[in-house]
């Protein structure tokens, strides 16, 4: 496997890391403010749209880093996928309920 | 063939290697913090029959309560106490846990020719977070119990109940971590750890259910545990998430709850089909009936069984549209378990069928599955199951599936391994009775719960109208008979222990890697690396695995 310690650290080092984790902190502190902001008046469900959207980000920062997936094997990224495409699942049918209500949260 | 001689001239005991697994260190810190996953699963055995026996003693309240129609042995709140800790304690201590943690945890690396376990420490570790998870649980409930049932369904879980929800929750959660560990080390193991010549499709069709079940084991226990820590969020800090009044949606929670625990039914049967996949090829001394579909069928099981959650919620609120749809997926997931059941039954089509203890339990297992899987469908549909949802059709069915099911299968699992873990026989004479008994038992329990539930009876209720009590007694003595019959392997097992005949190496002549090595095995489970040379379920006589010559050979030597 190509993972091992050295190899990170050659990547992206301390330095990197601490990068990461300042953007992580700006995403937390980005999805309080936005919380204020009236983006329901766009279309309904912005405000949640826009922080799922942040915090999709920050995920993918700590796969891609922390976790160590970009240097990780491809059977690593199948896992990482196959996990994303079971959480799709979850989601997608999950939805499918509340979008075929006569009255749910997503009614207009 | 090397390894064929080996098996053939080990019909009869030979002396017990000086040290194997159990013999090899005899402190309680050589138990505590052993790494052998052979010692693991023993420690997994005693542990999960504890907690077995205790979800027992409340199912013998239950069916104690409604031997007669007045709610006059328990009271209305402590009944609802007692039946949703008998579903906690052996839905998440027992039926989840019971083979991946100890037969599947003593086999899989026998299985595949492995030392260990690919993480031993790790396996260690889950086997520590399930004694915590255990305890903080049976801490809640001696507290005072927990009465949502074991679904924890919301509101009443996050904003009703007075009880302790969360201490049991925490238990839940942290059990969950058991799971994953388990799955995620068996993964790793089926992938790296097999023998010189132990392709993918010479792997016991056990491991493949238990490759199944591990996929389902570490994709669906994180949902559940987020859930349950969400109902921990709301009862604490009152954020919306499942109560309405303060913007939650109440069925949200079975949404998540049931992504997970409708696959986990497959964690509790996947691994009793790859029990009863072996016993059968076994006892019918033929090469299972088409492998490779049996095989599939198991990743098809835990594929497919994501999309189906959806059929506990027909009256819940769920959209028709929903309904329609995860009522189509509920008939789909039907398909692969049908093919397992098919290829079965064509597997002991002509074969040399010998009635042992193990396999009896696995001619039930395909009657009780049968029962349990079809009146399945009857809920899966979406008109029908408005008639059936909550009423005791619902209990009896996952009982069929569950206790007919998992349990039956686990019980024909450790009969059928019982030599190799102990090396000691046990008594076919009491394993036979005790397996008939508990058949009847258990039909005479829970069938008659398919009318009452069709009748109308609601499950949860400690009292119910007196038109219904004949069939609710024929119910409570039938569980009288199932509790009889499960405590004789209990009694002639330990007896067995020291008083048993010693076991062969491969007392039944099976061709299996677990049955090429001695019984007990020797910690490092192998004396040399097995390297296979022949396919799976290989019973041909040039195997020498001649049954009948082999027990005439052990009758003259005797």
């Amino acid at each position: 496997m190509s993972d091992n310690h050295a190899e990170h650290e050659e990547h992206i080092g301390i330095p990197g890391y601490l990068v990461i984790f300042l953007i992580l902190v700006f995403g937390t502190i980005f999805t309080y403010f936005s919380s204020f902001w009236d983006l329901d008046s766009i279309f309904p469900g912005a405000n949640t749209l826009l922080a799922l959207a942040i915090a999709f980000t920050k995920m993918m920062f700590v796969i891609l880093y922390f976790m160590h997936v970009r240097w990780s094997s491809k059977t690593v990224w199948l896992a990482a996928v196959a996990a994303f495409f079971w959480l799709a699942i979850m989601f997608a049918f999950t939805m499918q309920d509340y979008f075929t209500r006569i009255s749910g949260v997503f009614s207009v | 063939m090397q390894e064929v001689s080996a098996i053939s001239g080990n019909s009869v005991p030979a002396d017990e290697p000086k040290l194997n697994y159990i013999n090899n260190g005899h402190t309680l810190k050589s138990w505590l913090l052993t790494k052998d996953h052979k010692r693991i699963a023993l420690m997994y055995l005693v542990s999960v029959s504890a907690f077995f026996l205790m979800g027992g003693i409340y199912a013998g309240f239950i069916r104690l309560e409604l031997l007669t129609p007045a709610s006059d042995l328990l009271e209305t709140a402590t009944y609802n106490k007692v039946f949703t800790q008998h579903g906690i304690l052996m839905v998440f201590f027992f039926l989840i846990p019971a083979i991946p943690a100890i037969l599947g945890n003593f086999l899989l690396p026998l299985m595949i020719g492995a030392k260990d376990l690919a993480l031993p420490r790790i396996n260690l570790l889950s086997l520590y977070i399930y004694w915590i998870g255990g305890i903080i649980t049976l801490w809640a409930l001696m507290q005072g119990g927990v009465d949502t049932g074991w679904t924890f369904y919301t509101p009443y879980s996050t904003t009703f109940s007075n009880s302790y929800v969360m201490a049991v929750g925490i238990g839940v959660f942290i059990n969950g971590f058991s799971s994953i560990l388990t799955g995620l080390n068996f993964i790793v193991s089926i992938h790296t750890m097999r023998a010189p010549g132990m392709t993918w499709f010479r792997l016991p069709l056990f491991v493949w259910a238990h490759y199944a079940t591990s996929l389902v084991m570490i994709l669906g226990t994180p949902v559940v545990a987020i859930t349950i820590l969400l109902v921990a969020i709301e009862r604490f800090a009152r954020i919306g998430i499942f109560d309405p009044a303060i913007g939650g949606d109440p069925i949200l929670f079975q949404h998540l709850f049931w992504f997970y625990s409708h696959p986990a039914v497959y964690i509790m049967i996947l691994p009793g089909m790859g029990v009863i996949s072996e016993v059968i090829a076994g006892f019918s001394r033929k090469r299972i009936f088409g492998y490779e579909f049996v095989a599939f069928s198991s990743i098809a099981i835990a594929v497919f069984g994501f999309l189906v959650w959806g059929h506990h919620m027909f009256v819940s609120g769920q959209s028709i549209f929903a309904g329609l749809v995860f009522s189509f997926l509920s008939m789909v997931v039907a398909v692969p378990s049908a093919i397992k059941t098919f290829n079965w039954t064509a597997t002991m089509y002509k074969g040399s069928i010998s009635y042992d203890t193990p396999m009896l339990y696995a001619i039930g297992f395909l009657g009780l599955f049968l029962i349990g899987g079809l009146t399945g469908l009857f809920l899966g549909s979406v008109g029908l199951t408005v008639h059936l949802t909550d009423t005791y059709f619902v209990v009896a069915h996952f009982h069929y599936v569950m206790v007919g099911g998992q349990v039956i299968a686990y019980l024909a699992g450790i009969h059928y391994w019982w030599p190799k873990m102990t090396g000691r026989m046990y008594s076919e004479f009491w394993g036979k009775i005790s397996a008939m008994l508990i058949f009847v038992g258990f039909n005479l329990t829970f069938f008659p719960q398919f009318i009452l539930g069709y009748m109308g009876m609601p499950r949860r209720y400690a009292s119910y109208p007196e038109e219904l009590q004949v069939l609710n007694i024929f119910s409570t003595a039938g569980a009288s008979v199932l509790g009889f019959g499960l405590v004789m392997p209990v009694v002639y097992l330990i007896h067995s222990l020291f008083y048993g005949k010693k076991a062969a190496d491969n007392p039944w002549m099976h061709p299996g890697l677990e049955w090429r090595t001695s019984s007990p095995p020797p910690t490092e489970n192998f004396k040399e690396m097995p390297v296979v040379t022949w396919e799976a379920y290989d019973f041909g006589e040039e195997s020498g695995l001649d049954l009948e010559d082999a027990r005439k050979r052990e009758a003259v030597t005797i």
